[in-house]
């Protein structure tokens, strides 16, 4: 390809040290300026890494009303102080922030590939994108030789799984260097929609392949192509076990050594992540009445078996070592290979497709009825390239069916096509219409609170039944668990910092299955310990799945299983071993707490984030129409007699279902005062300036925003 | 395929084999750095050394253990990032990593073992 140099900016390469650069790359899109920022003492003490680098960079570089297209709005990347390593499964995270176009706050996404470990390896903690590109460009980044680049971008095909491979071919210094180079780009849908990702490739080496991860939620990928960024590509070919330069690698690599142990032994029998992923998922929420099918209203159907892990067990290449980092013995990340689409540009060519994975199969497949593991391939195939997020694809298009489903739409109005359940060509239709920026798919990308918004004002349909059935809350939509049943997973949701997506808290079976923390009270410490805990893999470049995907043998016999204590050690362990800072398990939540507590400030900032905005639609909370009280009726009577001591004989569905959304609402109000309380904010969900101080995130300008919300 | 052979009837366990093997591939006498391992806590010892499956091969994400012409399961230092995933991988532990070595370490089939065993409890043979 013929490129243009735009801008250089030649640096020194330099090990990491413990973990860190101790530098962050800022790059200005509209300037050309590239220049290299010192990390300083604060943000380390204060902001550890990943997540918390992003933030904070992010907060100083915007303004109070900056959107998701305003110049100075910035994608940031980073990586963690753990990033990369190759002992410690699950090691290989970016975190990706930007101002969401769907929320209009900072959405934080966890991603892997092998773009983030490469990156740091080169010389990076961050990296900041601001600006607007005058032209069509990449960024590239040596890490071998110190070299950044602007470069221009007159390619014409910008659809992920062939530019991605395209750019390492291009890039790499031969066929055998392929694995060293990585890219990040989104694909034709972001240039039209808002429910869109970036995909983080890493080069499959056994299938030769650029394989995709998914930075999915919150609109990144649009925020991408406005700034007229085709793709990021980094180079580097140094990597060692010791490239982290830790303090003790030893220690390192016997805790590594002991999981890798832990999922030879126990995978096979546990989850099975390495031969279905989190796919395995799909039958036990069906069994447990939590898939969600058409649009969230009912969580269970036998049409599911369709979409039983054995279905994709049979379309998954077996026996592969699919980690999307090296070292990741877990192995998730299945692949289909040499699928062939029926329908779209890519007719009849092979071509390999990531997952699917749960969130997938249950957004694309049983959420909009369609019931065949083929056709989530395919429609997870056309997502991913075309740079759309599965989730809200799912959850957005489930939205517009039942909306078909109610007369809300029609053929006239979506432009012919029957948007009706389990209609999987209509929905791959869509998603062709979202890459080409024509027909009705442009509406569904514009997501289910746009949505709402245009079919109340153009076609007349009433607001409060799209508020209830519209499974958004903060503009971002909600991924794919049923939490009706509940109230922990209520605020699971809801409280999420940015939109509903299940990676704060996943509490549905120690609440509702295990009926493990049944006060308010019990609730609220799951509320605040699950997300601080989370938040930390955030901070430090890690993956959650090794967490608790794969438990010890005698797990169940510790004193808190939920928190799978022996593994949360072993974080504490890598932790010091890399960076030689003493940790614990309480001052590890302090680390994270301090990141989420400045994160709820900022959404405060960008003008969300307060009481108000954590309500979720009543789909979330309850039974919205009779079919779906009908549904569960046994269940629903039952909490009315034994809940509310209210005889159901003799009175009608109608009466039954007010008096039961009223119960719950008002259950969920309850839990919310409880959450705040434990959290330390008041009853507006603002932060005490108390709080903040304890915690440490009293930095004067956080101090000031909140000082406006008291 | 060439692979030991192992005979623990025989092993008088005077610990030869694992000298051998340390010194030729890491210049010492240490019998953590040897890829055959004599267990002389049971009896007869048990005689750990790779018979060549390739169960490593399957889980190496980085193609740095490779099988050669002869059938023997060869590790790239070059590739290998040290993640040890071999090491758990390997059914019979013959998948060696030590303190301070950042690569794992295996059986080769070179033989250097069997001229030192005074017993005759190891020979390389072509299966």
């Amino acid at each position: 390809m013929n490129r243009k140099l735009i801008a250089e900016f030649k640096y020194a390469p330099a090990p990491v040290i413990r973990g860190y650069n101790k530098r962050s790359l800022y790059i200005n899109l509209s300037t050309g300026e590239i220049k290299e920022k010192p990390v300083t003492e604060l943000m380390i003490d204060k902001f550890v890494g990943g997540k918390g680098f992003d933030l904070y960079l992010m907060w100083h570089a915007i303004k109070d009303e900056t959107k998701w297209d305003s110049p100075e709005n910035e994608i940031c990347i980073s990586f963690g102080p753990l990033c990369g390593n190759t002992s410690y499964p699950g090691s290989g995270k970016s975190i990706v922030t930007t101002i969401s176009p769907l929320t209009g706050i900072p959405v934080d996404c966890n991603v892997g590939g092998h773009f983030g470990p490469y990156t740091k390896f080169s010389g990076w903690d961050a990296i900041e994108l601001q600006g607007i590109a005058k032209e069509e460009v990449i960024v590239y980044i040596d890490g071998d030789k110190g070299v950044v680049q602007i470069l221009s971008a007159p390619d014409e095909e910008i659809n992920s799984h062939i530019f991605a491979e395209e750019l390492i071919k291009e890039f790499a210094d031969s066929e055998d260097k392929y694995q060293f180079v990585s890219v990040v780009s989104s694909g034709k849908a972001a240039e039209n929609v808002l429910i869109t990702c970036l995909n983080f490739s890493f080069w499959d080496k056994r299938r030769k392949v650029a394989r995709l991860k998914q930075a999915g939620r919150g609109g990144t990928g649009s925020v991408f192509r406005h700034k007229k960024i085709k793709a990021l590509v980094v180079k580097y070919s140094g990597l060692k076990v010791d490239s982290n330069n830790p303090v003790d690698v030893e220690t390192l690599r016997k805790r590594g050594l002991k999981l890798h142990q832990e999922i030879e032994a126990g995978d096979s029998t546990q989850n099975r992540m390495r031969q279905v992923g989190t796919a395995h998922l799909m039958e036990i929420m069906n069994d447990y009445d939590l898939l969600p099918i058409r649009n969230f209203k009912y969580g269970q159907m036998p049409e599911a078996e369709g979409l039983h892990s054995r279905e994709f067990k049979k379309l998954f290449t077996q026996g592969m070592p699919d980690g999307c980092w090296f070292g990741c013995s877990l192995s998730c990340c299945k692949a289909v290979d040499n699928f062939e689409p029926r329908t779209g540009p890519y007719k009849g060519k092979k071509v390999c497709v990531d997952g699917p994975e749960y969130e997938t199969a249950a957004g694309c497949g049983s959420n909009i009825g369609v019931f065949n593991a083929r056709d989530v391939v395919e429609i997870n195939f056309y997502c991913d390239t075309y740079g759309v997020d599965t989730i809200s694809f799912g959850t957005s298009t489930a939205f517009a069916m039942e909306c078909y489903e109610n007369g809300i739409l029609n053929k006239e109005r979506t432009g012919g096509l029957e948007l009706t359940w389990g209609n999987a060509d209509a929905a791959l239709e869509l998603l062709h219409q979202m890459a080409r920026g024509d027909g009705f798919g442009v509406i569904v990308g514009q997501g289910v609170r746009k949505m709402k918004q245009i079919f109340a004002e153009k076609y007349g349909a009433d607001p409060d039944f799209l508020q209830d059935i519209g499974m958004e809350a903060k503009g971002l939509e909600y991924s794919q668990y049923m939490s009706k049943e509940s109230l922990a997973q209520q605020g699971g949701y809801t409280l999420a910092l940015k939109g509903p997506q299940h990676d704060e808290a996943w509490l549905i079976f120690m609440d509702m299955v295990n009926n493990q923390i049944p006060t308010f009270k019990d609730k609220a410490e799951a509320l605040h310990y699950f997300p601080m805990f989370r938040t930390w893999f955030g901070l430090q470049g890690l993956c959650k799945l090794p967490w608790n995907d794969i438990e010890p043998a005698n797990n169940a016999e510790t004193d808190e299983p939920a928190k799978v204590p022996e593994h949360v050690q072993n974080y504490v362990d890598i932790y010091t071993a890399i960076t030689g800072k003493p940790l614990n398990k309480k001052t590890l939540i302090e680390q994270s707490e301090r990141v989420y507590n400045f994160q709820k400030v900022f959404c405060l900032r960008m003008g969300k984030g307060r009481r108000i905005d954590d309500v979720p639609p009543y789909r979330a909370v309850g039974p919205v129409t009779e079919e779906e009280y009908l549904s569960r009726q046994d269940r629903y009577d039952k909490q009315l007699k034994e809940k509310l001591n209210i005889d159901p004989e003799g009175k009608s569905t109608t009466e039954k279902m007010d008096i039961l959304r009223k119960y719950r609402e008002d259950q969920y109000q309850q839990l919310i005062d409880a959450v705040y309380e434990r959290k330390g904010w008041n009853a507006q969900g603002v932060p005490k300036i108390e709080h903040l101080q304890k915690i440490g995130m009293d930095l004067p300008e956080v101090i000031e925003v909140v000082k406006r919300f008291l | 395929m060439k692979m030991l052979k192992t005979f623990p009837d025989k092993c008088i366990t005077c610990h030869n084999c694992e000298s051998a093997c340390s010194k030729l591939y890491f210049k010492e006498d240490n019998a953590k750095k040897s890829c055959v391992v004599i267990n002389e806590e049971i009896y007869p010892p048990e005689m750990i050394v790779c018979n060549q499956c390739g169960t490593c091969v399957d889980v190496c994400p980085t193609l740095a253990l490779t099988i050669n012409t002869q059938g023997v399961v060869i590790l790239n230092k070059s590739l290998c990032i040290g993640c040890l995933m071999c090491v758990a991988a390997c059914p019979i532990n013959s998948m060696r990593f030590t303190e301070n070595v950042y690569n794992p370490f295996k059986c080769i089939a070179c033989g250097i073992c069997t001229r030192t065993c005074p017993a005759e409890a190891i020979e390389i043979v072509t299966a």
